[in-house]
């Protein structure tokens, strides 16, 4: 049976996250995006809200169960506040979702509880690499067997929060197949260079790390010695990713809007004219169309489907809409779309990364 | 299934519905394919077998070609009719759009009569269908000065004369029209104003049944697509039908605009199923594409970066994810329609992208296909042609997008023209 409609505890919690949105999220945006920084006390805010506690079963610390469809939900709405600080907010789950979703029970019961019960601090994931064609099937990044240690050897970028994280999830190719690594902060090997500089998202601190010879106990292979499937975590964080990006999206709709609709040239609001209409209702429409693939991403992971095609349909219909709605709401707000008093110029700046952010969020 | 199961956003295509797919791709395997290329080369030749197929098919599943007809089963569950249909017509429209638009049964006339008629007038007009013989309906709207600006500018009048109406004026583009009313007893929704200084407000549909004298079919016209479908002007020339045949209010009050209303409420439910005939002609292309590569080796390598794409795979992933996505929003507006919840904006936003998307696809599918696809020898260039009618009627892409526009926007139509 299709559905369409969020159901009342969605909807709950759609109401408390666009409320943070809005009050919170918005009012700290811009300053926080030229300062390069985020304010704690934002994101804890966040954190409380629960989003991922709720997905995590009782016995793991949380008090829900995991729901792809909901976190979407969730991530549009952070997604249409400010895509950094949903970044920040969401961190965690790039690391406890992986070890819910394929971690050994032993696992999950030591690894989960320390990030859901307490309050927001960094576990970050290491996913994405230093290459133009990095492609998270094919990780260069590498990890060898060596007595019972895996030796993890190459690069990683876009690493959030790397230099106050309290363990890592790396990402390695093990015989050609991706798997992930648990690493506790400090280990040998695992270099933090320098905080790199983005066109966007320039609020969330991301690092380069270099990794050397560094020492994995088997134990701490994602899933155990056999290891696990890497194909549905990845859905999860393409569908992650092109949610935050509905939200992005949506929020420059939103904004070019009433825009419009003030703005005048010979005396008529520009919302009257056919080129400006036409655009919005496009805006409208992609957002409309693309949102129910991500949807329908989601879902099919609830239902334990093999959502990897999907997922990747998703991401990239969810970047293009990204790219050309950020785009064309600075082209209706015309030369104040460029200036950095409007927040459209950020949105673009950030729509433009959502092809490349695959790893940094979770559902 | 509980209520709360219900509400759940879901995906899962219901098993009747899938039943009814599965069917209609025998009959686009089997009736449709084989005989698309004559039928689109011998345009006005009427496809009798696969009419009288229909025929009987459909009368058997209680379901017409783009309205449900009324079940004599009380309805279990969720009203899912509009859904059904969208899947029946995208799958029919797979097979061939042309052949599909000669299925007897409920058109766009019985698509008026289901959105304006009263449960009479229901029972009266649709009946036709259920006969021996195949019958068909058509929608009759455009006049030759007027298409997008419709209804509001009807020209052709209705004047009362005792028990009847008289109709005079003249309409183009009538879709199936020379079917409904010349190669069988079907009828035609003609609309007509009652009081021209009334405007949009005194717009009405009215029933013209096959054989009304002073109802004459005078042009068939030759397209560039869609050629096993015909499409007719009609004119009207003291045209008399019972007063019973009007839909809607023989008063025109001031601020009420119920037969534009009604019109207006046909589209919601008739852009949607042009969207899913769309999307059925897309996905032919784009599946016969992908077959035509794979026969010369080239499979498509999905979830690789687009920088490690090449310019085919490319192309092909991002119409793909075009065309899920548009039909994902067509399902959504026929839900609405189902779950009867307000969709104008949803049916206008389906047909804007389902319009863009058939023709690029297309477009597209004969360009990757070269020499090959450009020849007749294949279906491409068929489907190139056929594609472009759904970015035109019911509402041209522009109507629509200036639809979605007044809505998002909050505009009436005299802001926002």
């Amino acid at each position: 049976m299709y559905s369409f409609e969020p159901d009342e505890e969605q909807r709950m919690l759609i109401d408390a996250v666009e409320r943070y949105a809005t009050n919170d999220l918005r009012a700290a945006a811009h300053d926080a995006d030229e300062a390069g920084e985020l304010p704690v006390e934002l994101i804890e805010k966040g954190w409380e809200l629960g989003v991922l506690q709720a997905s995590i079963p009782e016995a793991y610390g949380g008090f829900g169960e995991r729901s792809a469809v909901t976190g979407v939900l969730a991530a549009e709405a952070m997604g249409w506040g400010d895509l950094a600080s949903a970044l920040a907010v969401m961190l965690p789950a790039t690391y406890a979702m992986p070890v819910l979703l394929s971690g050994t029970e032993e696992q999950k019961t030591r690894l989960l509880p320390p990030v859901i019960e307490a309050e927001w601090k960094p576990y970050v994931a290491a996913f994405i690499e230093p290459s133009f064609d990095f492609y998270a099937g094919d990780m260069r990044t590498t990890a060898k067997k060596d007595g019972d240690m895996y030796l993890l050897n190459g690069e990683k970028a876009y690493v959030p929060f790397a230099e106050t994280a309290e363990a890592f999830l790396i990402y390695a190719a093990v015989d050609g197949q991706t798997q992930a690594f648990i690493v506790p902060a400090g280990a040998e090997g695992f270099i933090i260079a320098e905080r790199e500089k983005l066109m966007g998202i320039g609020a969330l601190p991301t690092y380069r790390v270099k990794i050397e010879d560094l020492h994995v106990p088997i134990e701490s292979k994602l899933g155990g010695e056999q290891g696990f499937d890497f194909s549905p975590v990845l859905a999860s964080t393409q569908v992650a990713i092109a949610a935050l990006a509905v939200g992005v999206s949506k929020a420059a709709l939103d904004y070019a809007l009433p825009y419009a609709k003030e703005r005048e040239v010979w005396g008529v609001p520009i919302a009257q004219k056919q080129s400006i209409a036409f655009m919005l209702a496009e805006m409208a429409t992609e957002i409309e169309a693309i949102r129910l693939l991500v949807w329908e991403a989601a879902w099919m992971l609830d239902v334990g489907k093999d959502a990897s095609k999907e997922a990747y349909m998703a991401l990239n219909g969810a970047s293009d809409m990204a790219m050309t709605v950020t785009d064309q709401a600075v082209q209706v707000l015309g030369g104040h779309g460029y200036i950095r008093e409007h927040p459209v110029e950020l949105w673009m700046r950030n729509g433009r990364g959502i092809s490349t952010f695959a790893g940094l969020a979770m559902v | 299934m509980g209520k709360g199961e219900e509400e759940m956003i879901s995906f899962e295509m219901p098993e009747s519905i899938r039943k009814t797919a599965v069917l209609m791709e025998t009959v686009a395997d089997n009736m449709m394919r084989p005989v698309a290329r004559y039928f689109d080369e011998h345009e006005h030749e009427i496809p009798w077998n696969y009419i009288n197929f229909m025929h009987e098919a459909m009368k058997q599943m209680g379901v017409g070609a783009v309205t449900p007809q009324k079940s004599k089963k009380k309805r279990e569950g969720p009203r899912l009719g509009f859904q059904r249909q969208a899947f029946m017509l995208e799958m029919l429209s797979w097979g061939d759009s042309g052949l599909f638009l000669c299925t007897p049964g409920g058109g766009l006339g019985s698509a008026a009569v289901q959105a304006a008629g009263t449960p009479e007038q229901k029972e009266r007009f649709l009946s036709c269908h259920t006969g021996d013989k195949p019958t068909f309906d058509a929608m009759a709207l455009t006049e030759p000065h007027a298409g997008s600006a419709m209804p509001a500018e009807v020209r052709t009048t209705a004047v009362r004369d005792g028990d009847e109406w008289v109709l005079n004026g003249e309409k183009i583009f009538v879709t199936a029209g020379h079917k409904a009313l010349v190669d069988s007893d079907g009828f035609v929704v003609i609309w007509a104003t009652i009081d021209p200084a009334a405007g949009r407000a005194g717009v009405r549909p009215f029933v013209v049944e096959a054989g009304t004298p002073g109802c004459t079919v005078t042009k068939l016209e030759h397209k560039l697509g869609i050629r096993a479908s015909d499409t007719v002007s009609i004119v009207l020339q003291d045209c008399r039908v019972p007063f019973e045949n009007l839909m809607g209010s023989p008063e025109v009050k001031k601020k009420k605009t119920k037969g534009f209303k009604g019109a207006m409420a046909t589209f919601d439910a008739t852009r949607p199923l042009i969207a899913a005939m769309a999307v059925g002609v897309a996905r032919a292309a784009l599946e016969s594409v992908k077959q035509m590569l794979e026969e010369h080796g080239i499979g498509i390598r999905y979830g690789l970066p687009r920088n490690r794409l090449t310019n085919i795979e490319r192309e092909i992933t991002d119409m793909e994810t075009m065309l899920r996505s548009t039909w994902l929003l067509t399902i959504k507006a026929m839900w609405l329609a189902d779950e009867r919840k307000p969709n104008t904006i949803e049916a206008s936003m389906c047909k804007v992208r389902a319009g863009d998307l058939v023709v690029k696809v297309t477009q597209r599918a004969v360009e990757i296909m070269g020499p090959l696809g450009y020849s007749r020898e294949y279906l491409l260039e068929k489907w190139f042609r056929d594609a472009k009618i759904n970015d035109l009627y019911e509402g041209t892409g522009q109507i629509n997008r200036l639809i979605v526009a007044r809505r998002i926007l909050d505009y009436s139509r005299h802001e926002l023209s």
